[in-house]
C-alpha cells in the first residue's frame, strides 16, 4: 500500500499536499483500492466553499457512491478536469493524476491536526 | 471517505462457501452479501466483468440455495406454488419459474430442473432459502410431495462466456457430453465420486454452465477448472461483475426488480406467467393484468447527464410528481453508459420517456429505453 513520504493524510483516507495557502486535495492508494474500480466523480465547482469535514464531492464506483470529505475548510480554487472523462484516474494514480481538488485553506489549524505517513501508516495498521 | 463504504461490518456471523478460502488465497476482497461471506471482485470488477463478455469468467454461486420435491404430487404441488407450467418440462430440462404470493407478488425466482416424474430440484436465492424451504412445505402440505432442504450439501459454481464451452469439457469423463447440451438443459453424473447437475444456464447474459456438485468436491472442481480454463482466458469472477453482467442483459434480481410488493407482470415477469395452466397462488390478479396491464412497469434507462441513478433513488415526470423509483443502476463496462432498471407508473413505461432521477437532491436527466439493455450477438 502506498503512502508517500511528503504528503498528509486523514483518517477518513484522503491525502493533502500543503504548499503555501493552497492544499491540494485526492484520496489515498488504500482508499481507491477499497472502492474498487471508480465509474463517476462528481467533482465540486471552483469558487465553492467548503468546510471541514463535509462533502467535497462524491465517487462511484461500479456498486457505491461515496463521500470524499474536505479534510480543510476553504474555497476550491481549481478542480481536475480530467477527472470528468477519466474517472479512473484515481484508481491508476491517487496521488497524481487522480487528484481532485486543490482548496485555499483558510483556516491554519486545520493543517495542525493532519497525519503524517507514518501515523497514517499506524491508522491502517490498526494501531 | 466515507467509513461506510470501506468496511462493512455485518451484524450476524457470515456463513461460508466451500470455497471461501480459495477466494482468499486469490486474494479475493470479501463483503457481507445475503448472509454470506462472499467474493465481491479479485482483479477488479470491470476487468472481470470484460472477461466474461469476451471470454470466461468463474463464479462461486455457493450460495445459492438448493431444494428437493419428491413424491406423487410434486408436480402439482409447484405448479400450485409457482406460475410458469411445469406441464411442458420434459426430464432434463430447466425451467425459469417464480414462486408468487396470493397478491401475485414475487416470493422468489428460482429454476425448476425435471428429474424424472415425480423429482424435481429447484435453485433459490440465497437469501432466502430458509424462507422458501418453509413457503413450500407450508402451501404445499396438502399435497403427496416430500420437500427437502439440501442447500447445506451443495457447491456451485458457474461458467460464464463465449469460451465456457471450450473449458468444460476439458474436466473430461462426464463432462465431455455436457458441454454439449443445449441452453436450459442439464445432465446429473457422477464425478470423482460426488454428485452433480450440470445445466447450460446463467445470468450474465452469455453462453454458459451452472454446476452443482458436493459440497466436500466444490473445491477441486473450482481449482481444476481454473487451472484448465487459464489458456482460454478463464477468471475467477466475483458478484459485483455478476451484477453488473446482469443488469446489461436485465436480468432481475430479488430485492431490486423482485420482491413480494411487486407482482411477477409488473417486474417483467409475464413471459413465465401461464394462466392457462390453471389455478395457482397469485394466478387471479396476475391473470387480470396479464390482460388488461398492470399498475407499474419495469423498465430499462438510461441516464443522460453526468453520474449514476441508484437503487432506491426516486424517479420523476417532467411535472415534478413521483412516478417510480430505481431498482438497479450503474455505469456497466459493456456499455460504458449509466444504466440501470426501474419500476415506474404504466403511463410513463414508452420508450423515450423522460423521467427525472433525484440523485442526493440532484435531479439528473433520464430516458426510458428498450430492454435488454446487451444481448449477445
Amino acid at each position: 500500500m502506498s503512502i508517500p513520504e511528503q504528503l498528509q493524510y486523514t483518517k477518513d483516507h484522503e491525502w493533502l499536499k500543503v504548499e503555501g495557502k493552497t492544499a491540494t486535495v485526492g484520496i489515498t492508494h488504500f482508499a481507491q483500492s477499497e472502492l474498487g474500480d471508480i465509474v463517476f466523480a462528481d467533482i465540486p465547482a471552483v469558487g465553492k466553499a467548503v468546510e471541514k469535514g463535509q462533502s467535497l464531492c462524491v465517487v462511484e464506483s461500479t456498486k457505491a457512491a461515496s463521500d470524499v470529505y474536505a479534510p480543510v475548510s476553504g474555497k476550491v480554487v481549481a478542480v481536475n478536469e480530467a477527472l470528468k472523462n477519466s474517472p479512473e484516474l484515481i484508481n491508476r494514480d491517487p496521488y497524481g493524476q487522480g487528484w481532485i481538488a486543490k482548496i485555499e485553506v483558510t483556516k491554519d489549524s486545520d493543517l495542525h491536526v493532519l497525519l503524517s505517513a507514518g501515523q497514517y501508516q499506524d491508522l491502517l495498521a490498526g494501531k | 471517505m466515507e467509513a461506510a463504504h470501506l468496511s462493512d461490518s455485518p451484524s450476524e456471523p457470515l456463513r461460508r462457501t466451500p470455497l471461501y478460502q480459495s477466494h482468499v488465497d486469490l486474494g479475493a476482497k470479501m463483503v457481507p452479501f445475503a448472509g454470506w461471506e462472499m467474493p465481491v471482485q479479485y482483479a477488479g470488477v470491470i476487468a472481470e466483468h470484460h472477461a466474461v463478455r469476451q471470454q470466461a469468467g468463474l463464479f462461486d454461486v455457493s450460495h445459492m440455495g438448493e431444494i428437493w420435491v419428491s413424491g406423487p404430487e410434486a408436480e402439482k404441488a409447484i405448479q400450485w406454488m409457482t406460475c410458469n407450467n411445469l406441464a411442458v418440462l420434459v426430464n432434463g430440462r430447466a425451467q425459469y419459474n417464480a414462486i408468487i404470493n396470493p397478491q401475485g407478488g414475487v416470493v422468489d425466482d428460482i429454476i425448476v430442473y425435471r428429474v424424472g416424474p415425480e423429482r424435481f430440484f429447484v435453485c433459490v436465492n440465497a437469501s432466502n432459502a430458509e424462507r422458501d424451504f418453509k413457503w413450500f412445505c407450508e402451501h404445499g402440505k396438502g399435497f403427496k410431495a416430500v420437500f427437502e432442504n439440501v442447500s447445506d450439501s451443495f457447491g456451485q459454481v458457474a461458467i460464464q462466456g463465449p469460451n465456457a464451452i471450450k473449458i468444460l469439457p476439458l474436466l473430461g469423463g462426464p463432462f465431455v457430453e455436457a458441454a454439449g447440451l443445449k441452453p436450459f438443459f442439464f445432465s446429473q453424473f457422477s464425478f470423482l465420486g460426488a454428485d452433480v447437475v450440470c445445466a447450460r444456464t446463467g445470468y450474465t447474459g452469455e453462453d454458459g454452465f451452472e454446476v452443482f456438485i458436493s459440497a466436500e468436491r466444490t473445491v477441486e472442481l473450482w481449482s481444476r477448472l481454473l487451472e484448465l480454463g487459464k489458456p482460454h482466458g478463464l477468471v475467477p469472477a466475483g458478484l459485483g461483475a455478476r451484477d453488473s453482467l446482469r443488469l446489461e442483459a436485465c436480468y432481475p434480481l430479488h430485492g431490486h426488480e423482485l420482491g413480494e410488493d411487486i407482482t411477477a407482470i409488473e417486474s417483467g415477469l409475464g413471459w413465465i406467467v401461464k394462466p392457462e395452466k390453471g389455478a395457482f397462488i397469485g394466478s387471479e390478479t396476475l391473470a387480470r393484468q396479464k390482460k388488461e396491464g398492470a399498475p407499474r412497469t419495469l423498465v430499462a434507462f438510461e441516464v443522460k447527464d453526468p453520474g449514476i441513478a441508484r437503487h432506491g433513488d426516486q424517479l420523476f415526470d417532467g411535472g415534478g410528481s413521483k412516478v417510480g423509483w430505481v431498482t438497479s443502476g450503474t455505469k456497466t463496462p459493456t456499455l460504458n453508459r449509466s444504466v440501470g432498471l426501474a419500476i415506474v407508473a404504466s403511463p410513463c413505461s414508452a420508450e423515450g420517456t423522460q423521467l427525472l432521477a433525484d440523485v442526493r437532491g440532484r435531479r439528473l436527466q433520464c430516458a426510458v429505453v428498450k430492454k435488454p439493455l446487451y444481448s449477445r450477438k
